[in-house]
């Protein structure tokens, strides 16, 4: 038995072998099936998640290293209320996807990015988000999205400066 | 016939379809023959289901559409992996409908040809194939609608309007709306197609604006709706290895030590069947993806390879090398005498192209979910081609095809691969063996190693220029390859159509095809995402020998404005080509001071009915070290369905284009392919995704697709400005085997 801390809630894991990796975990085990197969090798990103808010390629996490850390997921990005973040309201509004397979690691890469540096510039998203790639090409559209997500997400800290602690300007 | 020239097959008949299916001249016998419905009162799909006798509280005038005092659902009848059909083609159905969108719940259609007509992701075909049949669907349901509002209300129908679900009595300022209207409107009879008033494009109130895809806010919130995400209960979880060489058999497998690891609930080897492509190969069974991949790893077959391809990238090399400068073994096009022009030229250039196998690459690998239960095979596929599949998996078990079922689910990319069901089939020969549910999981690395690739290719061009610069021949000697010895594979098939021909009077394509096993398939734009790059980089190569401007050149070739096929709206137009031509120079800024080692590269294509023109602004370093800064794209198919959807779709086929030119080959040695995952194969990352800049013509003529033909122009425009920036020609693809990268 392992147990996992996801998107802040604690889930038990049966039967696990430590060796299993993250993404085979989180999709058969626990039927979370957003973070996507797609190289195995950590090659592709679609399988991005945050440990302890850093992107990872969980196809090539071994269960086992994530047990200490707090897991963070695409289906936990969305708050209580269900109101998406930035970050996927951008994805939403600038209709950023084609196939739709890769974006998921996306936008994981883009928030952990955006938690990071709230106002990146062109070449700060393309080394944050070099590890994902996007097979129909939607490239030019998730880099505007980062930027509108950035831009939302410091109106909205603008407006209630209460809400994430500080002021700022 | 095997599955693979059933798929070439399909792949022809789509290039034929654009000629037979010309939406305004067809006749409805012909087009009902087409899209595969037959009967009913009305055109396609409108099927009353024997609704209108009883009194009932759902409104469903046709197969597309259904109201009732809940909403307003509209089906999304093709596949759906990335080219933006689950969204366009219901936008049709409502523009027409006159239903504000957001009223509007889109459903993916049962897999149901009967009742929705031909189904499938493929050829740029689902909006022309649908354009017209979707229309008439909404138009009919919103005539029915105001029929009920006219009854209703006691008024002609002549009286009501329609408007964002409404039926409106302006003069009295009533109205109802649609969900209110679904009971009565249910009771009245469908119209004749030829009685509806479809509207102007003038009058569109939804098409050609921005619409953010139905599936956009599930996509973001990571719900399940990809064929990978299916889970059933009580499921399990498979691989299947398969020879390394196609047309490899299993002669043994240690099975019995790989049904001891771990999880593993079963193991055994599934013997071929070549007519509906299932390979031999042995399946592992476990309880998780993890643990079949992971006693996989243990599994150990004896192949025997007797029959197993043997094809081999450096053998075909050679053999094309010693080719190139005899005589084709057919010749495809064959107008004037190229022989005698070129003799009589005063001019002549001649240049030999290559471009290797590429992958589909796809990103979500293959994978489908089947349960054998209550006396039929269900199936959960993210394929392009769900008829077929159903057909195919149907004919391997020997069951009648209503006792097969298949749930359509979106694909994780398409590009083509989806368009041959192998991992229907062999979920289903597995499936068959369980009662519980299974799913197939590929692993990248089978993706990778038994994908329907698409071909390579060599071309000895030849032309001859005349004293004032002008192209007086063309002959193109292209080696390309069979699987049988007679047809060439999908991507080698050349239409006798293929430019310059119809513009040249001395015009010869000449055809003769190497042996090869290894299954090749249509991969976005096919024949057309390699012919672009030799065609049009061959085009620049005349301005540049005849001294004179490459766009002057392009426009003297297309001519008058012209059809090049009479009274076929989807043969190249010769001034909608010029028209693209032209707007793309212009907004790039063509013929502008560069600065040194930076350049604009110019190219055209006509492909899938789309008049596309690129232009790439490139630098290069000392090093061969690439960058595009801007692509800038005209392209003309007509009325845009949606905006967002068209725009994306030309950007998404500049950086596909791009990545495949740079670095992306498969080479074969021994029938192996020697590349197996993304580390072999080289995708484009977001750091050299140049500046894209998309203009469109929309041209009064009937809507055509856009998965495909604005990839074509992109290689050749790069390659000419780096020609123009360095004065080195690229003739060959990847480009990156002649020493180059992004920068």
């Amino acid at each position: 038995m392992l147990s996992l801390k996801i998107n802040g809630e604690e889930r038990e894991v049966d039967d696990a072998d430590p060796s299993t990796p993250l993404l085979w975990v989180l999709r058969d085990e626990l039927g979370l099936v957003g973070a996507k197969f797609g190289c195995g090798i950590a090659r592709c990103g679609a399988c991005t998640v945050l440990l302890d808010g850093a992107p990872v390629r969980s196809c090539s996490v071994p269960v086992a290293a994530a047990t200490e850390g707090e897991v963070t997921t695409i289906e936990g990005l969305a708050d209580e209320s269900d109101e998406l973040t930035p970050v996927q309201q951008a994805w939403v509004d600038l209709d950023v996807a084609q196939c739709g397979y890769c974006q998921a690691g996306q936008i994981m890469a883009a928030t952990a990015l955006l938690a990071r540096d709230p106002d990146p510039d062109d070449a700060a998203i393309d080394q944050a988000m070099a590890g994902n790639l996007c097979r129909c090409g939607t490239y030019t559209r998730i880099r505007e999205a980062v930027k509108v997500a950035a831009g939302r997400a410091w109106e909205a800290r603008k407006a209630s400066p209460a809400r994430d602690g500080g002021d700022p300007a | 016939m095997n599955a693979y020239d059933d798929l070439q097959g399909l792949a022809e008949r789509m290039d034929a379809l654009p000629i037979d299916i010309a939406p305004r001249k067809v006749s409805r016998r012909r087009f009902m023959q087409l899209t595969g419905v037959v009967g009913g009162g009305l055109m396609l799909g409108f099927t009353l289901k024997g609704r209108e006798a009883e009194a009932s509280s759902t409104f469903e005038p046709n197969a597309f559409i259904r109201i009732d005092a809940d909403g307003i659902l509209i089906h999304a009848k093709n596949p759906e992996v990335g080219q933006g059909v689950k969204t366009s083609l219901p936008m049709i159905v409502a523009e027409e409908l006159d239903t504000a969108w957001d009223d509007v719940t889109v459903a993916q259609s049962p897999v149901d040809e009967e009742a929705f007509g031909f189904q499938m992701a493929g050829g740029s075909m689902s909006v022309p194939m649908n354009w017209d049949v979707l229309r008439q669907s909404g138009a009919a349901a919103r005539a029915m609608l105001v029929g009920a509002a006219a009854k209703q209300l006691g008024v002609a129908a002549s009286e009501l309007a329609t408007r964002d679900s409404k039926v409106i009595h302006e003069s009295s300022g009533r109205s109802l709306h649609y969900t209110e209207l679904a009971d009565a409107a249910a009771t009245l009879p469908v119209p004749e197609a030829d009685s509806l008033r479809l509207k102007d494009t003038s009058e569109y109130r939804l098409l050609g604006r921005r619409i953010t895809g139905v599936d956009n806010e599930a996509l973001v919130r990571g719900e399940a709706l990809f064929g990978i995400d299916q889970t059933l209960p009580g499921m399990k979880f498979a691989t299947y290895s398969k020879c390394p060489a196609v047309g490899g058999t299993v002669v043994s497998a240690n099975l019995k030590a790989v049904k001891a690891l771990p999880g593993v609930v079963d193991a055994f080897a599934i013997g071929g069947n070549e007519a509906v492509g299932l390979l031999p190969g042995v399946a592992i069974v476990a309880d998780s993806t993890w643990a079949a991949i992971r006693a996989r790893r243990e599994l150990k077959v004896e192949w025997d390879e007797s029959n197993a391809a043997s094809d081999s990238w450096s053998a075909v090399t050679a053999k094309a090398e010693e080719l190139r400068s005899k005589p084709g073994a057919t010749r495809p096009v064959d107008d004037g005498d190229a022989d005698a022009a070129l003799a009589a030229a005063d001019q002549r250039v001649g240049a030999y192209y290559t471009y290797h196998f590429a992958s589909h690459a796809q990103l979500e690998p293959q994978n489908c979910t089947a349960w054998r239960h209550d006396g039929i095979m269900e199936l959960w596929a993210p394929t392009q081609l769900p008829g077929r599949g159903r057909q195919a998996v149907a004919d391997l078990l020997g069951l009648d095809k209503p006792k097969v079922a298949v749930n359509q689910l979106r694909g994780g990319g398409g590009f083509g691969r989806r368009l041959h069901n192998d991992f229907m089939v062999e979920v289903a020969a597995i499936a068959n063996r369980l009662d519980v549910p299974v799913k197939l999981q590929w692993t990248r690395e089978d993706d990778m190693s038994h994908d329907t690739f698409r071909a390579g290719g060599f071309h000895q061009v030849d032309a001859g220029l005349d004293a004032e610069g002008r192209v007086t021949a063309w002959r193109d000697r292209f080696i390309t390859f069979s699987r049988d010895g007679n047809r060439p594979v999908s991507g080698g098939s050349l239409s006798p159509r293929v430019f310059p021909a119809g513009v040249l009077a001395n015009c010869r394509y000449e055809q003769t095809a190497l042996e090869w096993k290894t299954p090749c398939g249509p991969w976005r734009a096919p024949g057309s995402n390699v012919f672009g790059f030799v065609e049009q980089s061959f085009i620049h190569e005349l301005a540049v020998a005849a001294g004179r401007d490459h766009l002057e050149l392009l426009l003297e070739m297309f001519g008058e404005p012209r059809w090049l096929a009479e009274g076929d709206p989807r043969a190249l137009h010769t001034g909608r080509a010029a028209g693209v031509v032209k707007l793309a120079a212009e907004k790039a800024g063509w013929g502008r001071e560069m600065p040194g080692g930076r350049a604009l590269g110019l190219a055209f294509y006509f492909s899938h009915a789309g008049h596309i023109a690129e232009v790439a602004d490139v630098s290069v370093d000392a090093s061969r070290r690439v960058t595009v800064h801007r692509v800038t794209a005209a392209v003309d198919v007509g009325p845009i369905i949606n905006l967002s959807g068209a725009e994306n779709q030309v950007q998404g086929s500049i950086v596909d284009g791009l990545s495949t030119m740079l670095g992306q080959a498969v080479t074969f040695e021994n029938g192996r392919v020697e590349q197996s995952n993304f580390d072999a194969y080289p995708m484009l990352r977001m750091a050299n995704t140049p500046a894209l800049d998309v203009h469109f013509i929309e041209s009064d003529y009937p809507p055509t697709g856009l998965g495909e033909p604005a990839l074509p122009p992109l290689a050749p425009a790069v390659c000419n400005a780096i020609f123009t920036a360095t004065g080195h020609r690229i003739r060959t693809m990847p480009i990156a085997r002649e020493g180059y990268s992004m920068a």
